[in-house]
Order: C-alpha cells, then sequence, then structure tokens
C-alpha cells in the first residue's frame, strides 16, 4: 500500500458517497464521477477505499478510472487548460496552439505546473467549432487562437 | 399538474399553441418590417441562442444584459426573453431573434444590446449592422427563410431547435409534443412499430440499421425488465449534432423513448450521455422532471395503464462507448470494452436483460414520423435511405454550423450553397465524413446524392455526421495520422488487431510524415488497414483503418512525394521545412527575431535578418509575423 496522503475526513466523504449508491458495484462510474467532484482527483488510496466499500477489488477500479478519460489520478492545476483536439479544431492549426501552451507553462500534456497554478489536457471537441481553434481555461472557452494569443492569455492568470 | 388523459393534453397544446404562433416565419416573399412599442406592438420576444456554441461566446451575458436593460427601460412585462437551443448558423453567432417580425441578429456582442432595445424593441427600425451581410450580392437580410445557409435545409430533427425554450415543456407541448405517445397508447403497440418500419427510418448513429426492424427483434425477447437506452455518447471529435438536440429539444428524445418502450414492451429507460457535455445534461434532468410532474414519465402515462420511467447514466469520456455493447458494459460500472455480437443486446444487454439502444438523432425522429405519418417521412430522401441527415460541418469553410438536410442532397450543395464555400478563397481539397471511422472525398465525389450508400461505396461512410472541409494548405497524410493518433488512444485493448495493428500503422506514418519512410511502408501500411478491418472485433476496430484506406485511394501521390521526396506539398509535416528569409524582401524591422521563441532568428535592425536552421524548431510564428512576405518554406 502506497503512502497515506489523503485525510480521513476525506475517507469518510468517500464512504458516503459509495453508501447513497447503496455501495452498489453496478454504480461505480457514478461513484467515481461523484468522488473526483469532490476531491477534484482519484488517487490511489481512495480507489482502494472504493473498492472495500463496494466489495469488489481494487484492481477493478483502477481498471476502470484508467479505462476513462475523464478520469484523472493527479490532481488538476487551479486553472485547467483544455486545448481541444477535435477535427474541427485540428484543421484550423489548434496543434499548433498546444504546442504554444505546453512551451508557454513548461509542461506537457497531463501535468501541472509546480505551483499547482495550471494544469495542460487536451480535449475532443467544445462543439463551438466555429470558434476553431478553441481551448477553454476553467468554465470559459477562449475562441478563434492563435498561437501568438497563449502568452497574454496565460498572463490573465498570473496570481 | 398531472395530464391524466390524451383530452387534457389536447387542451394543454392549443392554449400553449396560441402563445407560440407568433414565432412561426410564414411563407412571407420579402423581409417584414420591424415591429417595435412605439409602433403598437403589444408583445415582443428575444430569443437568444442557448446552444454551446453561443454561449462560448457570451450568449448568456448577452441575456443578462436584455433583462437588465428591459427592467431599466421599464418594459419587461412587454418583452419575453428566451433562450432556446441552436440555430445552427453557429459561424455567426451568438443568435438573437427578435419576434414577432422574425429579425436574424448575428454576431451580436454583449454591448450591442442596449442598441437592439431602443432602436428595435422600443423604436421599431431594425439595427442594419448586425444583420447578415449576404455575400454575392452584399444585401442585408433580416430573416433566416432569405439566407443561402436555410434555403436547403429540411429541419426535421431539429424541427424546435432555436424555436421553443427548452426547458418549458409547455412549448414543446404547443408544438404537438407527446401527441405522438398520446395517439401511440390508444393503439396495438404492433401498429405503432410497423409505422416505424414503413417510414424507413435507419440508425443515424453511424451503421444505418432500420429502426423498425430492431425494435421488432426487441420485442421478440419476452422479459420482465426489458430497457430501452438512448445513446447520447457522442464520441466523433468534431461533431456535435446530439448534443445540439439535446440542448434544444430534450422531450423529443424522452417522448421517442416512451414510445419505443410501449412497441417493445419495456418500461425502463436509460439515457447514457457524455459526463463532458454539462448544459445538455442539465436540460434532460429538467425536461425529466417537468415530464413526470405533468404526468407523462411514471405510472399509468395519460391514464392508458403504461408504464415508463427514464434515469441518466453517465459516461467519462471514451470514444469506444459509442458501440452498443461496450455502451451497456459502461452502463454497468465496467470498463467500456465490446463483446462480440451475438448475442445482440436486444436479447442479452443490460444486466443480461433484453435492450434496444438507439442514437438521439434516431430518436428525435420517431415523434414526427408518427404525428405527420410514415408515409411523408418516407417521400423525403433517396430509395434507401429516408428522412434527412443532420451534419456538423466545420473545419476550412465559410458557414461552419449544424444543418439538416434530405438524403440525397450532394455534397457539393452542402459545401457551396450551405457553407457558402471555402474559407479565405482557398481551393477545396477534401471533405472528410464519418470521423475516425470515416473517410476523406474528393472533388470528384462532390456530386454523389448522400446516403449510407452511396458513401460507403465511395470509401467514406455516413458515420454520426461530422463534416470536415479541407483545403489546399491541409496534408492527408497528417490528416491520416491525426484520426489514427486518436483510434491508437482510444482503443481499449482487447482485441489485437486494433491494439498493435493500429498502433504498427501510427508508427508508420510517423516515419513518413519525418521524411524517413520507404516506398514499401506505403503497401506495407494498406495491406494492414485490411487486415485490420477484417479481424478487429468492434466496429471501432473494423472501422479504424478508413482513413488512411481513404486517403491512399484518393491521395497516394501526397504519400508517395512524402517518401520519394520528402516534400510535403501542404507545408504541414514540420519534419520536411526549412525556412528562410529572403534578404531582398526583408526590410530587417526585427519583429520575426522578437517573436521567435527558440532565438534562430539574428540580425541587425533594417539589414536583412537570417534563420539558424540548426536552432529552428520550424513553429512557423516567423512566418505568421512577417508583413513584408519575406519568410519563405520549401
Amino acid at each position: 500500500m502506497s503512502e497515506l496522503k489523503i485525510s480521513c475526513e476525506a475517507i469518510r466523504e468517500v464512504e458516503a458517497v459509495c453508501e447513497t449508491f447503496h455501495n452498489d458495484p453496478g454504480e461505480l462510474i457514478a461513484i467515481l464521477h461523484a468522488v473526483q467532484n469532490k476531491l477534484g482527483y482519484l488517487p490511489e488510496e481512495v480507489q482502494r477505499v472504493i473498492a472495500r466499500k463496494l466489495g469488489i477489488p481494487a484492481s477493478k477500479v483502477y481498471g476502470v478510472v484508467t479505462f476513462y478519460s475523464f478520469f484523472s489520478m493527479t490532481p488538476k492545476g487551479r486553472n485547467p487548460v483544455s486545448v481541444c483536439l477535435g477535427t474541427a479544431c485540428y484543421v484550423r492549426g489548434s496543434d499548433k496552439v498546444l504546442e504554444e501552451f505546453k512551451r508557454v507553462l513548461g509542461i506537457e500534456v497531463g501535468e501541472t505546473t509546480p505551483d499547482g497554478r495550471f494544469s495542460l489536457d487536451c480535449l475532443r471537441c467544445v462543439g463551438a467549432c466555429g470558434l476553431a481553434p478553441v481551448a477553454t481555461i476553467g468554465e470559459k472557452v477562449y475562441g478563434r487562437l492563435n498561437p501568438s494569443d497563449i502568452k497574454k492569455i496565460v498572463a490573465e492568470f498570473e496570481d | 399538474m398531472k395530464i391524466t388523459s390524451a383530452d387534457a393534453l389536447e387542451g394543454i397544446r392549443r392554449s400553449a399553441a396560441e402563445a407560440l404562433a407568433v414565432r412561426e416565419e410564414g411563407d412571407r416573399s420579402v423581409s417584414q418590417e420591424a415591429c417595435g412599442l412605439d409602433k403598437g406592438t403589444p408583445h415582443l420576444q428575444v430569443l437568444c441562442c442557448g446552444g454551446t456554441g453561443c454561449k462560448a461566446s457570451e450568449s448568456a451575458k448577452i441575456v443578462e444584459n436584455f433583462r437588465q436593460s428591459l427592467r431599466e427601460h421599464g418594459i419587461a412585462d412587454k418583452v419575453d426573453v428566451l433562450v432556446p437551443g441552436c440555430f445552427g448558423f453557429c459561424e455567426k453567432g451568438p443568435i438573437v431573434k427578435i419576434i414577432p417580425d422574425s429579425t436574424f441578429y448575428t454576431s451580436v456582442r454583449p454591448d450591442d444590446v442596449e442598441e437592439i432595445v431602443t432602436s428595435h424593441i422600443i423604436g421599431g427600425s431594425k439595427v442594419e449592422r448586425l444583420l447578415y451581410q449576404d455575400p454575392s450580392s452584399g444585401q442585408h437580410i433580416s430573416d433566416s427563410k432569405h439566407m443561402e445557409f436555410y434555403r436547403k435545409q429540411l429541419r426535421i430533427a431539429l424541427r424546435n431547435c432555436g424555436f421553443i425554450d427548452p426547458e418549458n415543456i409547455l412549448e414543446y407541448i404547443a408544438r404537438d409534443g407527446y401527441k405522438a405517445l398520446a395517439d401511440s397508447l390508444k393503439r396495438d403497440s404492433l401498429e405503432v412499430l410497423s409505422d416505424i418500419k414503413a417510414s424507413g427510418l435507419r440508425g443515424r448513429g453511424g451503421a444505418g440499421f432500420p429502426t423498425g426492424v430492431k425494435w421488432e427483434i426487441a420485442r421478440k425477447f419476452d422479459a420482465p425488465d426489458k430497457y430501452v437506452v438512448c445513446n447520447a455518447d457522442e464520441g466523433d471529435p468534431g461533431a456535435f449534432m446530439d448534443r445540439s438536440i439535446m440542448e434544444g429539444d430534450p422531450n423529443s428524445v424522452i417522448e421517442a423513448m416512451m414510445i419505443c418502450g410501449y412497441c417493445i414492451n419495456a418500461h425502463h429507460g436509460l439515457i447514457y450521455i457524455r459526463a463532458e457535455y454539462p448544459l445538455a445534461v442539465h436540460r434532460l434532468q429538467v425536461a425529466i422532471a417537468q415530464a413526470r410532474e405533468y404526468g407523462l414519465l411514471g405510472k399509468d402515462i395519460l391514464g392508458s395503464g403504461f408504464d415508463f420511467d427514464i434515469e441518466i447514466r453517465y459516461g467519462a469520456g471514451a470514444f469506444v462507448c459509442g458501440e452498443e455493447t461496450a455502451l451497456i458494459h459502461s452502463m454497468e460500472g465496467k470498463r467500456g470494452e465490446p463483446t462480440l455480437k451475438p448475442p445482440f443486446p436486444a436479447e442479452a444487454g443490460y444486466f443480461g436483460r433484453p435492450t434496444n439502444v438507439n442514437n438521439v438523432e434516431t430518436l428525435a425522429n420517431v415523434p414526427v414520423i408518427l404525428t405527420r405519418g410514415p408515409q411523408w417521412f418516407a417521400s423525403i430522401g433517396t430509395e434507401k435511405s429516408k428522412g434527412t441527415k443532420v451534419f456538423a460541418l466545420a473545419g476550412k469553410i465559410n458557414n461552419v454550423g449544424l444543418i439538416e438536410v434530405p438524403m440525397g442532397t450532394t455534397l457539393r450543395e452542402i459545401i457551396y450553397d450551405i457553407g457558402g464555400g471555402v474559407k479565405n478563397g482557398k481551393k477545396f481539397k477534401a471533405v472528410q465524413t464519418g470521423g475516425p471511422s470515416g473517410g476523406c472525398l474528393t472533388e470528384k465525389h462532390l456530386d454523389i446524392p448522400i446516403d449510407y450508400e452511396s458513401l460507403a461505396a465511395a470509401g467514406s461512410m455516413m458515420g454520426s455526421g461530422g463534416m470536415i472541409v479541407m483545403d489546399e494548405d491541409d496534408c492527408m497524410v497528417s490528416v491520416a495520422k491525426f484520426f489514427l493518433e486518436f483510434t491508437v488512444g482510444e482503443s481499449c485493448g482487447k482485441c489485437t488487431p486494433c491494439r498493435i495493428g493500429n498502433k504498427r500503422m501510427l508508427e508508420i506514418l510517423d516515419r513518413i510524415t519525418e521524411g524517413r519512410g520507404k516506398m514499401e511502408d506505403i503497401d506495407k501500411l494498406e495491406n494492414l488497414a485490411k487486415v485490420i478491418k477484417d479481424t478487429a472485433l468492434c466496429g471501432l476496430g473494423q472501422t479504424s483503418p478508413n482513413p488512411v484506406l481513404s486517403t491512399l485511394a484518393n491521395f497516394r501521390e501526397e504519400y508517395v512525394e512524402h517518401v520519394r521526396d520528402h516534400v510535403c506539398r501542404a507545408r504541414k509535416c514540420k519534419a520536411l521545412l526549412t525556412y528562410s528569409i529572403d534578404p531582398v524582401l526583408c526590410k530587417g524591422c526585427s519583429l520575426c527575431a522578437r517573436n521567435c521563441p527558440a532565438e534562430a532568428i539574428a540580425g541587425e535592425v533594417r539589414k536583412p535578418f537570417v534563420i539558424n536552421p540548426e536552432k529552428c524548431i520550424r513553429c512557423g510564428m516567423c512566418l505568421s509575423r512577417c508583413k513584408f512576405g519575406a519568410i519563405h518554406v520549401i
């Protein structure tokens, strides 16, 4: 077992979530959604707590967490950046936008900056193809992006 | 208030329809004069698009500004502000429509609201600068009926999107909502099913299986617990048809699921939706709650003795879950891995119970088929593909948006008439349909009438409705690689051809785009693609080589150029490019050097600058910054 990093309070919260779903293994994905909503991510200890509550092997929980791109085992930054790599954005140059985010933030896709300010991810289609290429930071959508805009946008979020 | 009979429903429909009648555009030949409070119009409505695309352009702020401005002018009681679903014309969003004169304002900014209120709503004169300008005539057009974008469209699945308030069930009822259900419950379920069969409706998720036949099979398997599942796991990157229907007209999906339940004798409905679609989830939740409140979901619906209820299940971002067996496993809380069919879900689906899975757009067609009759639906479209298809038209096209056209419309009509042609006057190169499972079609395919068979014969597929236009600046080898990267990332890993075969194909494409390819790689790629197509377990794997096969068939010379000449004609493949500065054209302004992220450009101001090829990372920043056209790329 890995080192215990989450608080007893968080464990109790996770257990409570499992109980609202009647500890039903068929509700595993719904439980993972609810827990990730509360904690922001799904570290190994949390997965073990869920597995114990539902009476299923931890490997099964891990299998599900890693199968779906929506679930994350690392905490996101305070300002999660997601660059759309849907086809519409791709043909309008989102690959270059992504490269520039990587360069400006100094991190790769799936990573978080050491100060916890930003994390970088890709997503597939925000549904704002008229604004392609698009990226989201938190809830806000940035459209018609040019690589040269990125530095300024990131600066808006400086603490 | 519960609606307990079909007659009570009809009474509600009549009173609600009156309020909605002002929104009908009618068949006016010329755009109508603006209405306004000062001109004696007693009541106006403002419709602000609440689709995801317009929301991304601050349409929520526009709504807020309207409400505030109307309050400040003391006319909030005379003007309703409503937020319907997607109008479709995303390129020109956010869209604001003023009723009763149907003025269609485009690209509205939050700051424009005050002018619309004082000039149009109060004064009765249109704000010309916000009207759509026809690109060929230069004239301002104030209603959507006269825009090229809408002229060739026929909105059946999208009939209520951009028209009704999706969070008000009464507006759905006003548009004959739940009438198909009420009528069906009075008929024998087998008769209703035969109507769906006779309409010729086929699955809109991609494969095109006849919906009526699917229901008939599901009906045959008897069990106490049967399920109707709505597949709302729209995973095709660059497609947003189903999302728009759920956001703009959630009740049509609910009604259709109930009709399906009645036909196949099921009482439980499940909607499997992506968690990444928060607005669609919210609208569905509201619609389900309202349907329950009105007694349209629950026990003894409309006094017929038929029970039905719906729950929402959340996906978590896995493309393969669009495949019905994978989707069912995901709903059971497992990894979304597909299984071999048979047994089909109709026999053993959700937790082993008989399950019928239909896609959102398919379901949205069902109520209107029953209210207007199967013959009416079957009269639209081609011999084997009936009705219409919704496409998310995007990419290098002037009019990006959500469109619905009769089957049999040609790609040329979609791209040039509705789409307004290729952006920035560039040359058309290809159109991609069917997403990662589809293919790229070229100029020579533009005149084929679109239906399931013709697209498949041309080497692509209907798919769920993504349609991406590409121009001369797109490298087809890179496009094939883009889709393959997607498939490799989304492969569930269960079967070897998809897990390993696609990875090998991607490695070959990496080599080719980096200038390390060999001529035999092209044959190897083609061979591997065919093997995967024949041997993969599920629909995702079997169709994953399509982007490679179709680009090989239509753009083979580009592959050859990459390998033999180390040339990427679209100048997309970085490794094959060399950037240089033309000493004659360069004015020595230093803009390129100041913007170069790799500090690869050096020189003295007012003298020609030079790029150091060792340091150059080929990002193209200098090219985009140079005002004198002095950067050359070979």
